[in-house]
């Protein structure tokens, strides 16, 4: 992949991941993450949401790995931001889908900056996720 | 919330260990797929020393900032009232397996939205020899006393 090759507007990644309530518990275990909204009803409930969340960490690190192995090599990212805007509600039987997009949102001097679009359930679930890679 | 919070400083975070098997939990349970997250030999194929840990893990070390601030006796932050509202990295390099890493936490900003307060907390993570490799940046919106 080289910057010759690269549009504003090309679609670089896309894929459609499953989470299920054993996916939060896993990442609460590799994060240290154990916040109890993330794997308790009566706890969510009782906070006022409308279900079990998955993190916002873990929506933010599915959705850049949807393009790193197009980059090849995760060095390759020089900055990446998002906002958490929606919650992503996984339900104890059919979990959630998360359906990331990952395209060109402008080229500069080498740098691309992909603009990821995040949804869940027809919502967009992450507001100005940016990533910004370099390319030779 | 506590504005003083602002310019204090605080001491580094104790030296983390990346270990290889952490970062092919980690890589697991954000869904990668790439082999340079859990095979030696795919990193090394891209000149890294070890297993190349997920873009998002940096988030481990800047957890442990976080707790600082947490801790801090006056700063006016219940956990439960807590929502991360954004999150920024700004890489050097990525972290790799063997990286022995510290953070310095900083409050860069505090700004009163009505009774609740949006508070910037930066975490510079660098490695053993004191080089740069990533500055974590979490906004997280503070509710104010019910």
């Amino acid at each position: 992949m080289t910057a010759a090759e690269l549009s504003v507007g090309d679609v670089v990644a896309e894929r459609t991941v499953h989470l299920t309530r054993e996916s939060l518990v896993r990442y609460a275990g590799a994060s240290g993450d154990f916040n109890p909204i993330h794997y308790r009803d009566d706890v969510a409930a009782r906070v006022g949401l409308p279900g079990v969340l998955a993190h916002g960490m873990l929506t933010m690190g599915l959705s850049v790995e949807t393009i790193v192995p197009w980059l090849g090599d995760a060095g390759r990212i020089l900055e990446y931001g998002v906002r958490f805007t929606r919650p992503v509600v996984v339900d104890p039987e059919n979990g959630a889908d998360v359906a990331v997009t990952a395209k060109v949102g402008a080229l500069d001097e080498g740098v691309a900056r992909i603009d990821l679009t995040v949804t869940c359930a027809d919502t967009t679930v992450l507001g100005k996720a940016q990533v910004r890679v370099r390319v030779p | 919330m506590n504005p003083d919070l602002v310019g204090r400083a605080f001491a580094p975070t104790a030296p983390y260990l990346v270990g290889r098997e952490k970062v092919r939990e980690f890589a697991r349970a954000v869904l990668a797929t790439d082999p340079q997250h859990t095979d030696p030999e795919a990193a090394r194929a891209l000149g890294y020393a070890d297993v190349v840990a997920p873009p998002t893990f940096a988030m481990v070390i800047q957890d442990l900032t976080l707790q600082q601030l947490l801790a801090e006796p006056d700063s006016g932050i219940a956990l439960e009232r807590t929502i991360h509202a954004e999150q920024r990295f700004r890489y050097t390099r990525p972290i790799v397996a063997g990286d022995e890493l510290t953070g310095r936490l900083s409050i860069t900003g505090v700004r009163a939205v009505g009774k609740n307060a949006m508070v910037t907390s930066e975490a510079e993570i660098r490695d053993a020899a004191g080089d740069h490799v990533v500055t974590a940046t979490s906004v997280l919106l503070i509710g104010g006393d019910e």
